[in-house]
């Protein structure tokens, strides 16, 4: 059963396929065009000292995401996971 | 020789996704032959150079890193600007071969709108590290535009971008490369805004892209279209909003769908023309574990920032005393010069204790540590480590309702507030942006480190370890009153929702030192130290003359200073150190000139020494408490003329600009009567 959960939740040193974004128009559309769009796999690499952002390896880079912004990205639950 | 078969110089655009290595290819291309005065920096504004190949004069403009041509920032519309409406001959597009399916999107927008375009795929030698391999054939012949490759850091493929560019500029395309095709309902939106802007775009402007921005929500760019088409547009523009609002789509939704073809032809052509391993990397570079860790994240910042200080510090000691003596030897020689000239004594005195003196104490005071600072920081910035920065810090900066961006707008305040502020156009939403440029002076610039250093160094009895210790002290009280100020002004401002928070940490590499010299030395140090004696000369003139001219049994200079005393004394200054100040709102390097100026204001100058600067000092009046009250205000008041120049400039507003000058200064004056009521309480 695939159930989805958000990258937030993405524990550091794991992998996941994205499955969708939030409705939210103008905060998903640059995400998007920065790789976290749907079918792209992301790996949450480490976070900050105080907790927030974390940095994920995206679409050949790594980038940076708070948590406000990372519950916005939907991901599929594979076994792997 | 007449070997220049063409004079007029072929302008070319260059542009890409940040951290590509545009610069690089830039810097690869044009070579000391580069447009200096600006802060290139991370490119927020745009650099130029030139070069000759085949007997062509190669006009390269380096434009700001974007992800796309719906822009996202101020900085990213300067691109979008440029793209649309400067005539360019060609573009080279800079695309990372280790991310192609990311650069992709804006290379097909871009040769859209300049169909003579080239991509240079370049870090291929990362690429070869991660086993991915290219078919540039392949590329080309989806794209319909010339591919080649490069490894811009090593050199390698900059013959081929020339080569690529002296073919596209002989044998101009013109017809587009290969458009996307967007979906049906937005095409035909597309269509009727475009048909009426043909007439007055022409072959110069893409009328497809501007009807694409138009669409979504760009429509401040109408004020480019002439008038005699602005009806026939806007009435199109009308029609095409309605057609789109009966098919239930909003502009966002518009830009939403024209992104997502975009992406999808991308990924398509890379699925083609690109073989990668599947694995995703996972490696976390090794610095990263230290400058992002727990405790190694601040531990690495307060490290850093207290050995660029020091270093600083220490270095710039010998050289400035050094310079101030052979400048300062010259004076005798000029004004017997000009005394024999046949000048009269007011004409000597002004031209050389006003203006060449206070030249000569700017030079020597700011560019030692300048040549110093702003070379070592250049090399922190080039080999990465910012960013890293801004991701540590970025959590404190939410909290106050900007962004871990804004740190790196504050450590270009810290060599230039004036650069500073023009750096905030990296700020992704105008609130941040205007928070940022608002509390951009609160950062102690290069121009006040003479001063800082100068009474830091008098309270610890010369020690350069203890100094670079307080300058480090300094700088954290100036962090903590920005974060408090722009989380009042934020809690104060209508809620708004935050901008996405999205920051790239591009991969460490090794810094080009002799670039980082270069690039610092002249860019850098010399605009800002140029632009620092060009107002510091004539303001030094005007205080000369204040401290000359008589009135009421001193001078102006004392008068004035008088007239500002009960407001200094509350403050733990007095008046002639407010008025010092104030003298110094052309530049903030002539603080301490205009204080001495005022001292002898009495007397015939004398020759100041930094050591001879404590018993003068002393003499008048000065205690601890009044070189701490001092620092502080040095730390917060009104920005300098520039920098206020630049923010009007940069916001637009009069109300904005006045605000930014006047909140440093009350938190300034606060403080100052907060230390003075604590020392005479005590």
């Amino acid at each position: 059963m695939n159930r989805t959960f958000t990258l937030a939740s993405l524990p550091i040193g794991e992998s996941a396929v994205i499955a969708s974004l939030a409705a939210d128009t103008s905060a998903c559309r640059r995400l998007r065009e920065l790789g976290f769009s749907q079918g792209n796999e992301v790996h949450a690499l480490f976070r900050a000292p105080l907790g927030d952002p974390t940095a994920y390896a995206v679409c050949g880079t790594v980038m940076a995401l708070r948590r406000s912004d990372a519950e916005k990205i939907f991901l599929l639950s594979s076994g792997k996971a | 020789m007449r070997f220049l078969t063409q004079l007029s110089p072929h302008r070319i655009a260059l542009a890409g996704n940040p951290n590509v290595g545009k610069s690089t290819l830039f810097n690869a291309l044009t070579g000391l032959r580069q447009h200096t005065g600006n802060w290139p920096g991370k490119t927020v504004s745009s650099a130029q150079g030139t070069y000759l190949h085949g007997g062509q004069i190669f006009e390269v403009t380096d434009l700001p890193g974007t992800y796309s041509l719906f822009a996202d920032s101020a900085e990213e519309s300067i691109t979008r600007d440029a793209l649309l409406f400067e005539a360019f001959d060609a573009v080279v597009l800079v695309a990372d071969a280790t991310a192609l399916r990311r650069n992709l999107p804006l290379v097909l927008q871009v040769s859209e709108v300049l169909p003579n375009a080239v991509l240079c795929v370049n870090l291929m030698d990362e690429a070869k590290k991660h086993s991915i391999s290219i078919d540039t054939d392949a590329l080309q012949k989806a794209l319909s535009i010339p591919v080649v490759t490069a490894s811009a850091g090593r050199g390698d493929g900059i013959q081929g971008v020339r080569d690529a560019l002296l073919r596209a500029v002989r044998h101009k395309r013109v017809a587009a490369g290969k458009r996307v095709e967007y979906p049906l309902l937005a095409e035909r939106a597309i269509s009727m805004v475009e048909t009426a802007l043909a007439p007055w775009a022409g072959t110069a402007i893409s009328s497809r892209h501007m009807a694409l921005q138009l669409l979504t929500g760009e429509e401040h760019l109408l004020s480019h279209v002439g008038e005699a088409y602005l009806p026939s547009v806007q009435e199109a523009l009308h029609r095409a909003r309605s057609f789109l609002h009966h098919a239930d789509i909003t502009a966002e939704e518009l830009q939403q769908m024209l992104t997502e073809s975009l992406h999808q032809k991308s990924a398509a052509m890379v699925r083609a023309a690109v073989s990668q391993p599947q694995e995703l990397r996972k490696q976390k570079a090794k610095a990263d574990a230290i400058f992002t860790s727990p405790w190694g994240g601040f531990l690495t910042m307060a490290l850093l920032l207290s050995l660029l200080f020091y270093l600083t510090v220490k270095g710039a000691n010998l050289p400035s005393s050094a310079l101030q003596r052979l400048l300062f030897s010259a004076l005798p020689h000029l004004r017997a010069f000009l005394d024999g000239c046949g000048a009269p004594p007011w004409l000597t005195g002004a031209l050389a204790d006003g203006i060449y003196r206070t030249a000569a104490w700017v030079i020597s005071v700011m560019l030692p540590p300048m040549a110093i600072f702003f070379p070592l920081f250049t090399l922190l910035e080039d080999i990465g480590y910012l960013p890293r920065m801004a991701f540590d810090l970025d959590a404190c900066f939410r909290r106050a309702g900007s962004s871990g961006r804004q740190s790196l707008t504050m450590s270009m305040s810290l060599g230039c507030n004036a650069c500073g502020v023009t750096g905030c156009r990296i700020m992704k939403s105008s609130r941040e942006r205007l928070l940022a440029i608002l509390t951009a002076s609160f950062i102690p610039c290069n121009g006040r480190f003479p001063t800082l250093i100068a009474l830091l160094s008098l309270l610890c009895a010369g020690r350069s370890l203890f100094t670079s210790l307080g300058l480090g002290i300094l700088l954290m009280l100036s962090t903590a009153a920005t974060l408090l100020v722009c989380r009042t002004l934020s809690a104060a401002a209508p809620k708004s929702t935050a901008a996405p928070f999205i920051l790239e940490l591009p991969p460490y590499r090794t810094p080009q030192i002799g670039q980082v010299l270069i690039r610092s030395l002249l860019d850098r140090t010399l605009f800002v130290l140029g632009r620092a004696v060009a107002v510091a000369a004539p303001a030094g003139l005007i205080i000369y003359l204040l401290a000359n001219i008589p009135l009421a049994g001193g001078t102006l200079l004392s008068s004035f200073a008088a007239f500002l005393d009960p407001l200094g004394r509350m403050m733990g200054l007095s008046g002639a150190i407010l008025l010092a100040f104030f003298l110094a709102f052309p530049a903030n390097e002539i603080m301490l000139p205009a204080l001495l100026m005022c001292y002898f204001s009495s007397s015939t100058l004398v020759e100041v020494e930094s050591a001879a600067l404590s018993p003068l000092l002393l003499q008048n009046g000065w205690t601890a408490k009044t070189a701490i009250c001092t620092l502080l205000f040095c730390l917060f008041h009104f920005p300098c003329s520039t920098t206020c120049i630049t923010i009007y400039k940069e916001t637009g507003s009069i109300k904005h600009t006045l605000a930014a000058a006047a909140l440093p200064t009350a938190v300034g004056m606060i403080l100052c009567c907060g230390v003075h009521l604590l020392f005479t309480l005590f």
